[in-house]
């Protein structure tokens, strides 16, 4: 373990790299789920496979992809198909183990808006939309979802659902007759959350180093619950950091931009 | 048969005002050329179709050359917003904006369907999302045999689509390679296709199963190097992330982008002399 400085977006990011498992088929999201799952492959999961909705499959990008269909990605997959055969044979075929996810606006039962904040005819923001969410949160295994966390992004009522987690929670996904088990565990910038067996309501279950239960209060829009015995979370060992700062130093010198916090 | 002709040429003969359009290409291979060249000739009234409306449709809709929209994911790849999109949607400026808004796994399974002539496609998802109850172009069927509850999406046929290809050979027959997304089925579910290239060439020399368009299913073909820039083309240059960095600075202000426009799209005669004003205006920071 490590007694190095870390921040909290280095702590979610390696927090939520520590859930997918080697071997595991991940179909990922651009931005803080590409980087987690980056971090995954180039730590614990050496074997993980990582799939983009743009077409690659087996992605071993050596920098992260500014957008969702880099050059680097192609040229150093296993095989790379079109956008309608990644959705038809490999996502809603059933091969796909975890979907990997960002989000605007969560609520307590995971599900997720991409969509606008305000009325949708009229909105205060628009934002960018679905993109492959729908599809992936249906027919993906399972989901995890990757988020930093603030009360306008954990909010009580969403003012859209883009895409569906647990919906009311109880057994309602499993009455839409979707075939994947949706979110099962929201990771933050302060904690690790995972829905209750039985009301799937999302449960703080690890905290990470330092931060208080009143912190990530203030931070959720709802007054959220904690588990029996919450656990902390393991600070970021020293090769974890290193390596996801190695990987994000390489990235920006590689986009010509200023090295991410 | 597709004919080779200059850019100019193929969208004043085969794309008009009022038409539906697709200019496809997932990151890679956007047809910017051809997008700067329909501002230039000023269409307008055209339903716009892109699974991911990028820079080249936040370009066309505060150029004031669309109507309606239909899209999947409208952000600035790694950047942030398109700010020309959210001005229309949520200020109408320069002008209302229609939007029908899908999944991606929706839209290029309605390609595919487009492609083979079928009136809708089906596929797994939307159970629990608003999307359908603002979007009347998704529903739900049950599955005839096996009584499973699906969504519903019509054909997308456009009546153009535009894309940028790695080569023709000199009978317009095309190459492309790399990420492909949807052009090959957005090509194929047109009434009419241009496609621009980097370079025309005696062979393609593609080995089989190469994405190959046959010049028979194109109208036209058009020699344009460098037509994706900003966007890549694989084997040839990368993504130009500086310039997509950029654009949240010129597009974020109405009069900035419009001077953007009209110096470097309105006021150039085509791509060749735009790439030359940009490289200029490079050295002062692209605006």
């Amino acid at each position: 373990m490590s007694a190095a400085k870390y921040s909290a977006s280095e702590m979610m990011t390696i927090a939520a790299s520590r859930l997918l498992n080697n071997g595991a088929v991940c179909f990922v999201g651009i931005g803080v789920p590409s980087t987690a799952a980056n971090l995954a492959r180039l730590t614990h999961a050496p074997d993980i496979v990582l799939i983009y909705e743009s077409g690659p499959i087996g992605a071993k990008p050596d920098v992260l992809p500014l957008s969702i269909g880099d050059g680097d990605l192609a040229e150093r997959a296993d095989t790379v198909v079109s956008t309608p055969e990644i959705f038809r044979y490999w996502l809603q075929g059933g091969r796909v183990d975890v979907g990997f996810l960002g989000a605007a606006q969560i609520d307590r039962f995971a599900n997720i808006n991409t969509t606008v904040i305000g009325d949708y005819k009229k909105p205060t923001t628009r934002l960018p939309g679905a993109g492959g969410a729908p599809e992936i949160a249906s027919c993906a295994k399972e989901v995890v979802l990757v988020l930093k966390q603030s009360a306008r992004a954990f909010v009580k009522k969403l003012d859209f659902l883009t895409t569906v987690g647990h919906l009311d929670g109880g057994d309602a996904r499993k009455k839409l007759g979707l075939p994947g088990k949706g979110p099962v565990a929201v990771v933050t910038d302060l904690c690790v959350m995972k829905p209750d067996d039985v009301t799937r309501e999302l449960i703080v279950k690890q905290l990470h180093p330092g931060v208080t239960r009143e912190q990530v209060q203030k931070a959720t829009g709802w007054e959220i619950r904690f588990a029996g015995s919450v656990e902390e979370s393991l600070p970021p060992a020293d090769n974890e950091l290193k390596i996801l700062r190695d990987l994000l130093l390489r990235t920006a010198v590689a986009h010509g931009q200023a090295p991410a916090a | 048969m597709a004919e080779i002709v200059s850019l100019q040429s193929a969208i004043r003969t085969h794309l008009h005002d009022g038409d539906a359009v697709a200019m496809e290409g997932f990151t890679h291979l956007i047809p910017f050329a051809a997008g700067h060249e329909v501002i230039r000739q000023r269409r307008t009234d055209l339903t716009l179709i892109r699974m991911t409306p990028d820079v080249i449709y936040d370009q066309l809709i505060g150029a004031g050359c669309a109507r309606k929209l239909i899209f999947s994911w409208g952000g600035n790849p790694g950047v942030g917003s398109l700010h020309r999109l959210r001005d229309a949607v949520e200020k109408d400026w320069p002008k209302p904006l229609e939007i029908q808004e899908h999944g991606h796994g929706d839209l290029s399974n309605a390609y595919v369907a487009g492609a083979a002539n079928l009136p809708f496609a089906v596929l797994r998802a939307y159970a629990g999302s608003e999307l359908p109850k603002y979007n009347k172009n998704i529903r739900f069927i049950q599955c005839p045999f096996t009584g499973e509850t699906l969504a519903a999406v019509p054909a997308i046929r456009p009546d153009v689509t535009v894309i940028h290809a790695q080569k023709a050979d000199r009978k317009g027959n095309v190459l492309l390679w790399g990420i492909l997304g949807v052009q090959k089925e957005a090509v194929l579910a047109a009434k009419r296709a241009i496609v621009t290239v980097e370079e025309v060439v005696n062979e393609l020399n593609a080995p089989p199963n190469a994405c190959v368009l046959p010049s028979w299913t194109l109208a036209a073909v058009c020699h344009v190097p460098g037509g994706a820039r900003p966007s890549y083309a694989h084997g040839y240059y990368d993504r130009d992330n500086r310039f997509y960095q950029a654009w949240d600075e010129i597009s974020r202000d109405r009069e900035t982008f419009l001077s953007w426009i009209k110096k470097h799209i309105l006021d150039t005669r085509d791509f060749a002399a735009f790439q030359k004003v940009l490289s200029e205006s490079g050295k002062e920071q692209l605006v």
